[in-house]
C-alpha cells in the first residue's frame, strides 16, 4: 500500500535564508512495511477533493516515536473539539497528533503530561473518549480549560491545523504570492458587491 | 564600506539600523562623518524574505528573551513577547506596514491642550510642528510617501473598499489609500507595489520603503559606513569627564570587542534602548546613564490599539494587496466630547491564515471561533491605532531573575491601560462594528491588541532636565555626546503611526550633530 507521511512543518527558516522560496510541504511516498515506531495514525482523503489534488495519494499515513495510536487518535479528537472544522480532513489533525508526538520524544515531562492527559479524558469519557457524542467530548474539554494539558494541546493546534497546505487549501487562502507577481493582475480588486471607490480614494494601479 | 578601527574614536557609533538609527546613518555618512552601526541582527534581502509568516517571524522578529507584567493583555497572551519588533539589519522598517502619517499641531502639546490627567504623565514636546514641518517634508520625499511630492496614492484593494463603503456611509469624509511610504509608482530606483499581501513579512518586491535597502546601502555608497551585523552590544561605556566613550558589544563569532566613539546614538527600539542605558550603570552614573530625570525606561508607550474583523456574506479576499493601503482619519481629532482626549486612526489590516488563529483572540477556541476561519475568505479587517497615555508607572526595567545568553538581564515591560486608553478603545471598537455593519457585515469581532508594533516614549525629549532623558534634538540632558535616536525619544504618542517622525526626527538630528561636531561642542 502506497502511504503519505505527513512532515511537521519545518519550524526553521534556514533551509530558504538564500533564495526565499519556501519548500512546499513535503509529501514523499512511502511503503507501508518502512512505518515503524509506537504507534501509526492512517486515513484517506477524499478522492477527488481540493486536498486530494494536492497529495500523490489519497492514503495518509503519521508515524509516532512516542505515543500509542489510541493516543495519537484521542489528541486527534480533542483537537477537532478545540478546532472543529467540517471542511478539514483527520490529516490535518494528525499533524497536531505528529507535532504533540515529537514534543514528547524530546521530554519525559510532556509526554507524561500527555499520556495523562489522554487517560483523562478517557476516563471522563467513561471509557473511550473518541467515542463519546460531540456534545460530551465539549463539556470534557471544558471541563479541562486552565489546565496545563489543555494549554498544551490548544497550544500546538494554532501553528499544526492551521499553518499547512491542506488547511490553506481548505479555508482558501493560497499563502505565498510573489512568485506569481503578487495579486497586482490577479483579482486584489476584483469585489463587484460593493461600488467601486472613486480615483481620487483610490487611484488606479500603475500598469507601466 | 569604510573599515573603522576598534581604537579608532573619531567616528559616530549609531546602535540599531532601523528608522531612526538607519536614516541617522546616512544622513551623516552625506556629511562625510564616518559612522559604526551596531546592528544586533543578520542582514536578509528582498531575495531573502519568505512570504510565510512564521517563517518570516522566525527570520526577522526579535525574540530575545522579555518577560512582561501588568494588567495589560498582552503580558497574559504573549507574556515573553511584548513587542513584534525586529532583529535584523533595517531594523522594524522591514516589517512596518509604510503608513507614513505628520503628526497633528496639538499633538506635541498634549499637556497644554488635554490639560491635567490623572495618571498620566503628560508633557509638551519640547518642538512644534512648525519646527518639525521641513523635516517631514525631507523625510517624506526620502521615504517616497504617496500622496506627497506629487506620488500617486495606491490603488485600493478588496479590503479598502468594504472600509471605504462603510466609512462612507456613516458619514467619514476622510477616507483614501494613505499615506504610504510604498512606491505607486516606480521610484528611487525601486519597483511599484506589486500588491503582494504580504507587507509584513519584508517587501519581495522593494516598494515599501525599508532603510535596508534604501538608506544603509546609500551610506555604504559614500564609503563612510562601517555597518556590522549580527552585533549585539551590551554596554555604553564612559570616562573620567562623564562622557561616552565607546560601547561593549558581542560580534557574530560571539566574542567580546570594544568600539571607541566620538559621539553614541542609541537607536534599539523603546525597549532596548532604556535597558541598554540602564545595563550600562556605573560608579558615576548609578541610576544608569543619562537618568538623572529617573525617566530612563518609563512613559513606555505602545499606542491604543485593537482591530474590529467582519464577516461578509460574499468573498473579501482580504489578504490580497498592500495591508495597510486604507485609512480613515475623521476620529485622530482630539474632541472630548466623545469621552476621551486625544483621537485615533483606522487602518485597514489583514492577517494570513497562519496568523489568524494565533492573534484574532489569543486563547479563544470552539465552534464559535472555527465558525471564523471557516469563513476567512469573507473577512474584511481593520487596525484601530490611538494616542495612550503616558504613565510613569508604565516602564522597561531590568528583570534581574531572567538573563539573556551574554548573561544581562533581560527587560521587563509592565504596561497598564490609562482609563483613557480603555474608553478610546471601546470607541474605537463601536465604530469600527458600525462601518462594517453599514458595509453589509454579517458577524463582527473585536480583536484586543497584537504584541506591540508601536513602542514609544522610554526616553523622552523634554525642555526641562527634570522631566525627560533628552533635549528637543534627542541629545542627552546628562551627556552632551550621547543621543536617543528612535521613537523613545516620543514626549507623547500622538495618534499616527510612528515611523515618519523617528525618520524626520534623525534627519533633524544628523544636522544637528554635524554642527556640533563642526563647532567641537561635542
Amino acid at each position: 500500500m502506497r502511504t503519505i507521511p505527513i512532515a511537521p512543518v519545518a519550524s526553521a527558516f534556514s533551509d530558504c535564508e538564500e533564495s526565499g522560496i519556501v519548500p512546499k510541504q513535503n509529501l514523499p511516498l512511502a511503503r507501508r512495511e518502512f512505518l515503524k515506531g509506537s504507534g501509526i495514525l492512517m486515513g484517506t482523503l477524499a478522492a477527488g477533493s481540493v486536498l486530494a489534488g494536492l497529495a500523490p495519494s489519497t492514503v495518509w499515513a503519521v508515524e509516532l516515536k512516542t505515543l500509542s495510536q489510541n493516543e495519537g487518535e484521542t489528541l486527534m479528537a480533542m483537537a477537532r473539539t478545540i478546532y472543529p472544522h467540517k471542511k478539514l480532513p483527520d490529516a490535518v489533525y494528525a499533524i497536531l497528533a505528529k507535532d504533540l508526538d515529537a514534543s514528547a520524544a524530546g521530554s519525559a515531562d510532556v509526554a507524561k503530561m500527555l499520556r495523562d492527559g489522554v487517560s483523562n479524558l478517557n476516563s471522563m469519557a467513561g471509557g473511550n473518549f473518541k467515542k463519546a457524542s460531540d456534545a460530551k467530548k465539549l463539556a470534557i474539554v471544558k471541563g479541562l480549560e486552565g489546565s496545563a494539558f489543555f494549554g498544551a494541546v490548544r497550544g500546538q493546534c494554532v501553528t499544526s491545523v492551521y499553518n499547512n497546505d491542506m488547511a490553506f487549501a481548505a479555508f482558501g487562502f493560497p499563502g505565498s504570492s510573489w512568485e506569481k507577481g503578487g495579486y497586482i493582475t490577479r483579482g486584489f480588486q476584483d469585489l463587484k458587491w460593493l461600488p467601486a471607490p472613486p480615483k481620487s480614494a483610490s487611484p488606479s494601479a500603475y500598469m507601466g | 564600506m569604510a573599515s573603522i578601527a576598534f581604537n579608532d574614536d573619531s567616528a559616530v557609533v549609531i546602535i540599531g539600523s532601523g528608522a531612526g538609527g538607519g536614516t541617522l546613518a546616512n544622513e551623516l555618512c552625506q556629511k562625510g562623518i564616518k559612522v559604526v552601526v551596531l546592528e544586533a541582527g543578520a542582514r536578509q534581502s528582498p531575495q531573502s524574505f519568505v512570504n510565510d509568516e512564521w517563517k518570516s517571524f522566525g527570520q526577522l522578529a526579535w525574540l530575545d528573551p522579555r518577560t512582561t507584567s501588568g494588567t495589560w493583555r498582552v503580558a497574559k497572551d504573549f507574556s515573553g513577547l511584548p513587542a513584534w519588533i525586529c532583529k535584523t539589519v533595517g531594523g522594524s522598517t522591514t516589517h512596518w506596514a509604510g503608513a507614513s502619517l505628520r503628526f497633528q499641531e496639538h499633538e506635541f502639546r498634549a499637556k497644554t491642550v488635554y490639560g491635567d490627567i490623572p495618571g498620566a504623565n503628560l508633557l509638551d514636546w519640547p518642538i512644534t510642528l512648525s519646527e518639525l514641518e521641513p523635516y517631514y517634508a525631507k523625510a517624506e520625499n526620502k521615504m517616497g510617501v504617496t500622496r506627497t511630492n506629487g506620488i500617486p496614492g495606491l490603488p485600493g484593494n478588496n479590503n479598502f473598499k468594504v472600509l471605504y463603503a462603510g466609512a462612507k456611509k456613516l458619514g467619514y469624509k476622510g477616507v483614501h489609500t494613505g499615506n504610504m511610504a510604498i512606491n505607486s509608482q516606480p521610484r528611487d530606483g525601486r519597483g511599484r507595489c506589486m500588491q503582494l499581501g504580504f507587507c509584513f513579512q519584508g517587501c519581495k518586491s522593494g516598494a515599501k520603503w525599508s532603510t535596508l535597502y534604501t538608506e544603509i546601502p546609500k551610506a555604504e555608497a559614500t564609503g563612510n559606513l562601517d555597518l556590522r551585523p549580527e552585533s549585539h552590544v551590551t554596554r555604553i561605556e564612559h570616562n573620567e569627564k562623564g562622557l561616552v566613550s565607546g560601547v561593549v558589544y558581542f560580534d557574530k563569532d560571539g566574542k567580546e570587542q570594544r568600539q571607541k566613539a566620538r559621539v553614541v546614538c542609541v537607536a534599539g527600539n523603546s525597549i532596548e534602548t532604556p535597558r541598554l542605558l540602564l545595563l550600562s550603570a556605573s560608579n558615576m552614573f548609578a541610576d544608569g546613564l543619562a537618568n538623572s530625570s529617573g525617566q530612563v525606561g518609563r512613559n513606555y508607550m505602545r499606542h491604543m490599539t485593537g482591530s474590529v474583523y467582519a464577516a461578509f456574506k460574499d468573498p473579501v479576499h482580504m489578504y490580497r494587496g498592500t495591508t495597510m493601503a486604507g485609512i480613515i482619519s475623521d476620529e485622530s481629532v482630539h474632541n472630548p466630547k466623545r469621552g476621551f482626549v486625544g483621537g485615533y486612526e483606522m487602518e485597514t489590516l489583514s492577517l494570513g491564515l497562519a496568523f489568524m488563529p494565533a492573534f484574532l483572540d489569543p486563547g479563544a477556541w470552539g465552534a464559535e471561533y472555527a465558525w471564523w476561519m471557516d469563513h476567512y475568505t469573507n473577512l474584511a479587517g481593520m487596525w484601530l491605532v490611538g494616542e495612550d497615555m503616558p504613565r510613569e508607572t508604565n516602564r522597561v526595567t531590568l528583570n534581574t531573575n531572567v538573563k539573556d545568553k551574554w548573561g544581562n538581564p533581560v527587560p521587563n515591560v509592565h504596561f497598564d491601560d490609562h482609563e483613557n486608553d480603555i474608553v478610546m478603545r471601546n470607541h474605537a471598537f463601536t465604530q469600527g462594528e458600525r462601518i462594517y455593519q453599514a458595509a453589509g457585515a454579517i458577524k463582527t469581532y473585536r480583536t484586543p491588541p497584537y504584541p506591540s508594533t508601536h513602542n514609544l516614549g522610554t526616553c523622552r525629549i523634554s525642555a526641562n532636565a527634570r522631566d525627560g532623558v533628552a533635549n528637543k534634538w534627542g541629545q542627552t540632558h546628562d551627556i552632551p555626546n550621547l543621543f536617543i535616536s528612535d521613537g523613545s525619544q516620543f514626549t507623547t504618542g500622538g495618534a499616527e503611526n510612528p515611523t515618519l517622525t523617528i525618520v524626520s526626527l534623525a534627519i533633524r538630528q544628523a544636522d544637528y550633530i554635524a554642527r556640533q561636531m563642526t563647532e567641537r561642542a561635542i
